[in-house]
């Protein structure tokens, strides 16, 4: 039998160390292609070498083990082509802030450092198992893209934030010269993060803001407004059409707007005949 | 206000206790009444104002969510009504009992004393299971008032402690004891002196900075484990100066700053420098990264952003005016932060030789600080 391969993304040289030896102990056939220290960099090697496996750190520098987890599921080729199956994912942390619900479904496990022989083992069981299953038809890609959304949404809430402002946004002010326009919400068609501003389009004209996306968000009525890419908000009503061109991505084309926005595989979702 | 079935089973007890005495105390008033006649109509009277009372109370339009009686007027007239009732009902159950009734034996002259019969014991047992609820609310009250600062009290320990610190150094010690045994020990002190600084509950007024070296290079050198290549620290610290008296945790916030906001999320890793320098009569204190730097856009995180104001505060309190303090970027990138403020240095021992000073680090660029109105000048 082909020996897995797998990936692991630590930071801490001694804990990528002391994981590649508990692995090499509980399971003696796998075979670690390679061990990176900072999200970037596993995403790059992930997509280069489709490990089988995915051993990714929560929290390493510049990019998080989740954000290189998302990104990774985004940048993945489509099943349709010839490329592998989005590997088995574990996320190792040192603390359990991360509670164990965000963890239950069987698409992504986690284990806490330092890594323990016994815990390993269930862990590696569980992969073995998920390997060994024939190639199922993207029902556990979706499994995994609606965890990791369950962890980004997760991660955002519990991040601490001075006042969380949640009462629902009707209007935006935008100051432009010396003038603050009143921009119903209503009228927007769609939201846009850009650097340190927010770009705000309406069906005939842009405006800027400063607040952050994240902070605008909980203010947003999703109903109504769909977050489509992690710097994309649209209006749903605004929303003409949905098209998925050759390589799987998806875009949409507004009514009022000339625009295609294109829509990230996490939130891919939200529509779900395609 | 969920209900205690415990305590219900209590009260009920002690309400049967209670109409008993009243059965007996009746008897031994008036002995023509046969006494098992004063128990039953005692009995069922109190046992059905007990109920209505005390299970009436709990119903959504009598409840309060903080209060486990009925406020205001309806506090007042509860019980009343439910005593009328109880005792109307309880009197129809006696009557069922011995199967005769007692409207029919009832006049008016006898309203006076039923009155009496009725209202005294029921005021006294109002009363009584009242107050004892009321002494119980409070202990209660008393409970979670405690339990909540016990909570709050661990909740501070936990930030102090920084699990995510504390279990990424274990799990990287764990390590070490296989691979580097000496070097594990190491690593050990330095998380004793480290978790011993962090938990101590009296903080000194002041120690050497010396002390405060030591406490900054065990957390560097834990982290250090941690970081591997992408840490690399030097300290600098004049012999003359070790003695120097200076308040407590002045330099780790400010290191802990530097690694958490700005070398250990680069990518690369880089360098801190912590120095200590004497200008004049003026202790000056700096701690250097090439991390990250300031960003102006970030929100100070409870526990981070304020551990420079926190050192801040704690200089101007100490020493006004003439304590300094700057954050700066300096032209390199990274980050400089300065502390200055005065310090009787006390002289200890023989004046080192020049050449014997154990300076790990020499400044390269004194003219551009002058330059920039630095504080330690």
């Amino acid at each position: 039998m082909r020996a897995a391969t797998a990936l692991i993304a630590e930071d801490e040289p001694l804990l990528a160390q002391a994981l590649q030896q508990a692995l090499a102990q509980v399971w003696p056939t796998l075979n670690i292609v390679a061990t990176v220290g900072d999200g970037a960099a596993a995403v790059r090697a992930a997509l280069e070498l489709q490990p089988e496996v995915l051993f990714f750190d929560i929290r390493m520098p510049g990019m998080s083990g989740l954000q290189a987890a998302i990104e990774l599921a985004e940048l993945w080729p489509e099943p349709a082509s010839q490329a592998r199956k989005f590997p088995a994912l574990v996320f190792v942390t040192a603390y359990d802030q991360y509670a164990l619900e965000a963890f239950e479904a069987q698409a992504v496990d986690y284990l806490l450092k330092p890594v323990q022989t016994p815990r390993l083992e269930k862990t590696v069981a569980k992969l073995q198992s998920a390997l060994a299953a024939p190639a199922g038809n993207g029902g556990d890609f979706d499994a995994t893209l609606a965890q990791l959304r369950g962890l980004l949404e997760r991660n955002a809430l519990s991040a601490p934030a001075p006042q969380r402002d949640t009462s629902p946004l009707k209007v935006l002010q935008v100051s432009v010269g010396n003038a603050i326009h009143m921009v119903q919400l209503t009228e927007v068609v769609y939201l846009e993060a850009a650097d340190k501003y927010v770009r705000v389009l309406t069906a005939e004209r842009e405006y800027l803001i400063r607040t952050p996306l994240k902070e605008l968000l909980p203010r947003l009525d999703p109903d109504q407004f769909w977050q489509i890419h992690r710097g994309t908000v649209v209006q749903a009503t605004q929303i003409a059409k949905v098209l998925r061109d050759e390589s799987g991505k998806m875009h949409l084309s507004l009514r009022s707007r000339a625009e295609k926005l294109a829509i990230s595989r996490l939130y891919a979702h939200l529509f779900k005949s395609l | 206000m969920s209900i205690d079935w415990l305590d219900k089973l209590r009260a009920l007890l002690q309400t049967l206790a209670f109409c008993l005495a009243f059965a007996s105390i009746q008897y031994a008033v008036v002995p023509d009444q046969r006494y098992d006649v004063d128990l039953t109509y005692s009995l069922c009277i109190g046992i059905c104002t007990w109920a209505l009372i005390d299970f009436g109370r709990h119903m959504p339009t009598f409840s309060t969510p903080t209060s486990a009686w009925p406020t205001g007027v309806a506090g007042v007239l509860f019980p009343l009504v439910g005593v009328i009732l109880g005792a109307a009902m309880g009197v129809m159950a006696a009557d069922h009992w011995f199967g005769w009734s007692s409207w029919s034996r009832f006049t008016i002259s006898q309203l006076p004393l039923v009155i009496a019969i009725t209202s005294v014991p029921g005021a006294v047992a109002t009363y009584y299971f009242f107050s004892r609820g009321k002494a119980h609310d409070l202990e209660k009250q008393i409970k979670e008032a405690a339990r909540q600062a016990t909570e709050a009290r661990l909740r501070l320990l936990e930030a102090q402690l920084e699990p995510h610190m504390l279990f990424n150094t274990l799990a990287n010690l764990r390590t070490l004891i296989a691979l580097e045994p000496s070097r594990a020990q190491a690593m050990l002190d330095h998380l004793i002196a480290y978790l011993r600084a962090t938990l101590s509950a009296s903080r000194a007024t002041s120690h050497s900075l010396e002390q405060e070296f030591e406490r900054v290079r065990d957390y560097l050198e834990l982290m250090a484990v941690r970081m591997g290549p992408r840490l690399q620290f030097t300290l600098e610290l004049p012999e003359a100066l070790r003695p120097a008296r200076v308040p407590p945790l002045l330099l780790q916030p400010l290191v802990e700053n530097s690694i958490q906001h700005g070398l250990e999320p680069k990518v690369e890793g880089g360098s801190i420098h912590v120095s200590a320098r004497l200008n004049g009569q003026r202790l000056c204190l700096q701690v250097r990264d090439n991390g990250l730097g300031l960003d102006p856009q970030r929100s100070p995180e409870p526990g981070h952003g304020f551990g420079l104001s926190q050192v801040r505060e704690r200089l101007s309190t100490l020493h006004g005016d003439s304590a300094a303090v700057t954050c700066e970027t300096p032209a390199t990138g990274g980050t400089l932060v300065s502390l200055s403020f005065p310090c009787d240095v006390p002289e200890s021992g023989p004046k080192p030789h020049p050449g014997r000073e154990p300076s790990l680090h020499t400044d390269s660029e004194p003219s551009s600080r002058a330059q920039r109105g630095d504080p330690c000048i």
